[in-house]
């Protein structure tokens, strides 16, 4: 396996607490993989870490070959890693259709001269988006509510949305931070659905955060798991279902972890 | 009505140009404001780019118009004309104006990127204070005593021919996709970074152009009331064209445009109310301060409507009509 | 070298008014993470408030004692506090969740109403401010000019800094006030209304604010409904300068920032910088720790969770 994701020997400290330490993970390409652990584990941190939203205190992040620490997140971006938010972060004063065309801004050949003269060129290139923005919600069943105001839509749908303009960035790995939360059983089902339907269609690598373990299981082939910023445990869903490390780590939780 | 703002943009001019060969015989008091109506249309609007599209709330609009207006004019008193037509020599001063203001711009712009909300309001008004003292220093331009401007260029049609630039620009410039990320970086940052979208280039692009509309009004006024002095250009005169922007709802274009006619003209008729015998003391008395009601305003407003008096229906959003294949 | 030391003293004298000031503006950021634009308007109305009630406190209490000096000190402290706990309880109460924005503009709002209706109700132009104390230079200092205005503005603030200290480090209300800059939900397990601690906050920088309009007033003694809006930019400049949220920091933030202005008014001739740029200087210093250490002097990062 091809690592699309390495990641080296990172920690990162806020003030004294060492929110990720001495991480070692990879993801390959076109992979499915979770990342767990209990409340405040660090999951986000890691996240944030990759899409360069903070930078690791020390350690190396690697994709496709080339670090990405200290990039500015727009260009990680860029590079093929998109994302969604555990506290969902539409752009709120936008409807479901925009949102998605802002993603695309970055693959927009014109600047703001095409935008001022609007000549045949530019008009091609935004019919051309608007078609690929309706096409990306059609598949996901979002393209009813297109006009809708995001703030609008149901949390499931808001969380959709999100995976839906993050893949509009053309990522060749999407992170995904807590997707399933707040949606029923059904939707949970039709989000694992999703999940394994967009890394197909797509042949994308897919890093996942989850706090429904079902969910979790029956997405990802390989599993990593966190504890106090910590790598616990690592290995197919079914080797960390019996570890038992896992389980003392989610003991302390209140909430069991329907393992 | 705004579907087509390159028609718009024609027939504004068009407009302008027609009424502009009548305005003569117009009542100077009227004239003069109608002028200001359209000066405060291009600062109103082009601070709406910046605090209402990209919400990067600045409060130093009245320094970038002070370096345009001061460079304008300088450049008319001091460049000699070399026998170049009287507009051209005027367009390139106003030009001029408007390439400083947006150097001020880009000025601010960059060390403020960092910057959020309040500390990025504060940081814009210091800098447009900073502007007014430098001014205040310049011996050339008169320092504080002012600055005396011969030629009065300005006439009805540059103002609306510019105020009409400076709305089909804007307009157009955030009616595209690539015009959805300044609404990106207003609406979240992190999300608008994490998109792809380079939040700093939004940023600079709005704060260099908005000071460069800026520039041009100033251009346009200093060649109007042919005198200029650093403190008209202070902290009032920022939030004078903040409250057009606020009041008119931020990012909505149409509202701006509505509330810096209205505020233009609200002085007028304050001026009149206090003027009237008949009225209550007290009446006639707030009415001569037109600033307490101003404060009074955006309280109320932000209390009662933060949206603005016309809310966020933007009337310049289209979304494109998608047919089915 | 003398002219050195007395740059100083007249530079602590001035930073001595900003870090009183500078404290309001620290201690409400520090619990709502806002700016209170209106802070400097409400030095100003204090300098009023000494200005209309000296005449009669001191028909009371004694021309120029020092009864009637701290008499007039308290009660304009005491309507400044009212004054700041309306202000809170009416507008920025109601707009405790909105978006920042929608605060600071309310914030402006509220700045210009204060500036305006005091050119209403005070008059737009400058008053002389009465004598309250017997200013003059104190003598045997050599070439030093030290004037008595100059010892009571750092004894005084010297004094409200100890009981501000008090009251943060002893009082449960200062308590509270500190655990809710640390995190609100903490805080209402003191068993304090948060509410009431918001008030208190208001309450107490305004006050300072107050003294600092009076102590301000009887070393400059003219006073104009204007006079807010420079000396409160510049205290805000001293918290950021401090690292807002902090006190101490907002103490060494004015200070620094009095003694910055003086020096470069003072020293104008040899470091070529006109003395008319003197209100530039805050701001420079502004853009300066905002380019290079936005967390100020003593601040702790405050970082965006993501
Ligand atoms: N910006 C920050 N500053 C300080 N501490 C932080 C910051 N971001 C995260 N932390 C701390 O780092 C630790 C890990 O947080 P993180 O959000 O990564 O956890 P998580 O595994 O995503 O938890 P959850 O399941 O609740 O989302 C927590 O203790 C958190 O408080
Ligand atoms: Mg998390």
């Amino acid at each position: 396996m091809n690592p699309l994701l390495e990641i080296r020997d990172c920690t990162v400290r806020f003030g004294g607490l060492k929110a990720v330490s001495e991480l070692n993970f990879a993801v390959g390409e076109g992979e499915l993989a979770g990342l767990i652990g209990p409340n405040g584990a660090g999951k986000t941190t890691v996240f944030n870490l990759i899409t360069g939203v903070y930078r690791p205190t020390s350690g190396d992040i690697r994709f496709a070959g080339k670090s990405v620490v200290g990039r500015r997140p727009y260009r990680i971006t860029a590079r093929g890693i998109a994302r969604t938010f555990q506290n969902i972060r539409l752009f709120a004063s936008l409807t479901v259709f925009e949102n998605v065309r802002a993603a695309f801004i970055m693959h927009l050949s014109h600047g703001i001269f095409h935008a001022l003269w609007r000549g045949p060129g530019f008009a091609r290139e935004e019919a051309r988006i608007d078609a690929q923005v309706m096409e990306l919600l059609e598949i996901f069943h979002l393209g009813e509510a297109r006009d809708a105001l995001c703030k609008s839509l149901p949390y499931g749908d808001q969380r959709r949305l999100e995976i839906v303009r993050a893949l509009a960035t053309r990522p060749k790995l999407l992170l995904l931070d807590e997707p399933a939360a707040g949606m029923n059983p059904t939707e949970k089902q039709e989000l694992m659905r999703l999940i394994r339907f967009t890394q197909e269609k797509f042949n994308i690598a897919v890093l996942l955060v989850e706090h429904d373990m079902r969910v979790v299981m029956g997405t990802c082939h390989r599993i990593a798991v966190l504890d106090y910023g910590v790598k616990i445990a690592e290995g197919a869903p079914d080797e960390i279902r019996k570890n038992p490390k896992v389980i003392e780590a989610y003991l302390g939780q209140e909430e069991p972890a329907h393992a | 009505m705004f579907e087509r703002p390159k028609t718009l943009f024609a027939v504004a001019v068009a407009l302008s140009f027609a009424v502009s060969k009548f305005s003569g015989g117009v009542n100077p008091y009227y004239y003069d404001i109608i002028l200001s109506i359209g000066i405060n249309i291009i600062l109103a609007v082009s601070l709406n780019l910046v605090n209402g599209h990209t919400g990067q709330f600045s409060l130093g609009h009245a320094g970038f118009m002070a370096a345009g207006a001061y460079t304008a004019a300088a450049f008319t008193t001091f460049v000699p004309p070399h026998h170049i037509a009287t507009t051209l020599f005027f367009l390139l001063a106003l030009f001029a104006g408007g390439l400083a203001a947006a150097l001020a711009g880009l000025a601010v712009g960059v060390p403020s990127l960092r910057l959020k909300g309040d500390y990025l309001a504060i940081v814009t008004l210091g800098f447009g204070q900073i502007i007014v003292v430098i001014l205040q220093n310049i011996d050339a331009v008169g320092a504080s005593r002012g600055f005396s401007v011969a030629s009065g260029y300005t006439n009805f049609f540059w103002t609306y021919f510019f105020a009409a630039l400076t709305v089909y620009v804007i307009v157009h410039l955030v009616d595209s996709t690539y015009g959805r990320g300044f609404l990106a970086v207003r609406d979240d940052e992190i999300a608008a970074d994490a998109m792809g979208i380079n939040t700093t280039k939004y940023k600079v692009v709005a704060f260099t152009l908005g000071a460069f509309f800026a520039g041009i009004a100033g251009g346009l006024y200093a060649h109007f009331k042919q005198f200029i002095s650093p403190d008209g250009f202070d902290f009032f005169k920022s939030v004078d064209i903040v409250v057009m922007v606020i009041l008119g709802g931020m990012g909505n274009t149409a509202g701006v445009i509505f509330a810096a006619v209205l505020l233009t003209i609200l002085p007028e008729w304050l001026r009149t109310v206090s003027g009237c015998t008949f009225l209550p003391h007290w009446l006639r008395d707030v009415a001569q301060n037109r600033m307490i009601l101003y404060s009074l305003l955006l309280i109320v407003l932000m209390l009662t409507r933060p949206q603005g008096l016309f809310g966020d229906a933007r009337l310049f959003r289209r979304t494109p009509k998608f047919k089915k294949p | 070298m003398t002219e050195f030391i007395q740059q100083l003293i007249n530079g602590l004298s001035l930073g001595a008014i900003y870090a009183l000031i500078a404290l309001g503006y620290t201690m409400v950021y520090g619990i709502l993470r806002f700016i209170n634009f209106a802070h400097g308007d409400v030095y100003m109305v204090g300098a009023y408030m000494g200005f209309y009630l000296a005449p009669s406190i001191m028909r009371g209490f004694g021309q120029k004692s020092i009864a009637s000096g701290i008499v007039i000190l308290v009660a304009a402290m005491a309507i400044c506090a009212a004054l700041g706990i309306v202000i809170e309880r009416l507008v920025y109460r109601p707009l405790r969740n909105r978006p920042k924005l929608t605060v600071l503009i309310t914030a402006i709002g509220v700045s210009l109403f204060l500036e305006n209706a005091g050119q209403y109700v005070f008059g737009p132009d400058p008053k002389a401010f009465p004598d309250i104390i017997n200013d003059h230079a104190i003598e045997g200092l050599g070439d030093l000019t030290v004037t008595v205005s100059q010892v009571l503005v750092l004894a005084v603030t010297v004094a409200l800094l100890l009981l501000l200290t008090w009251i943060v480090k002893k009082t449960k209300l200062g308590m509270a006030m500190r655990a809710l800059s640390f995190n609100p939900v903490a805080a209402s397990l003191m068993g304090i209304n948060n509410d009431v601690v918001i008030a208190f906050t208001f309450g107490l920088g305004s006050a300072l604010a107050a003294a600092a309009g009076i102590l301000f007033a009887i070393s400059y003694p003219s006073i104009d409904p204007l006079m807010g809006i420079l000396p409160g930019l510049k205290a805000f400049v001293a918290a950021v300068l401090g690292g807002i949220g902090n006190i101490p920091g907002a103490a060494l933030g004015g200070v620094l920032i009095g003694l910055v202005e003086t020096l470069v008014v003072g020293y104008s001739d040899t470091i070529h910088i006109p003395s008319t740029y003197r209100d530039a200087v805050a701001f420079a210093i502004l853009i300066l720790i905002l380019l290079f250490k936005p967390t100020g002097l003593l601040g702790a990062a405050d970082r965006e969770k993501v």
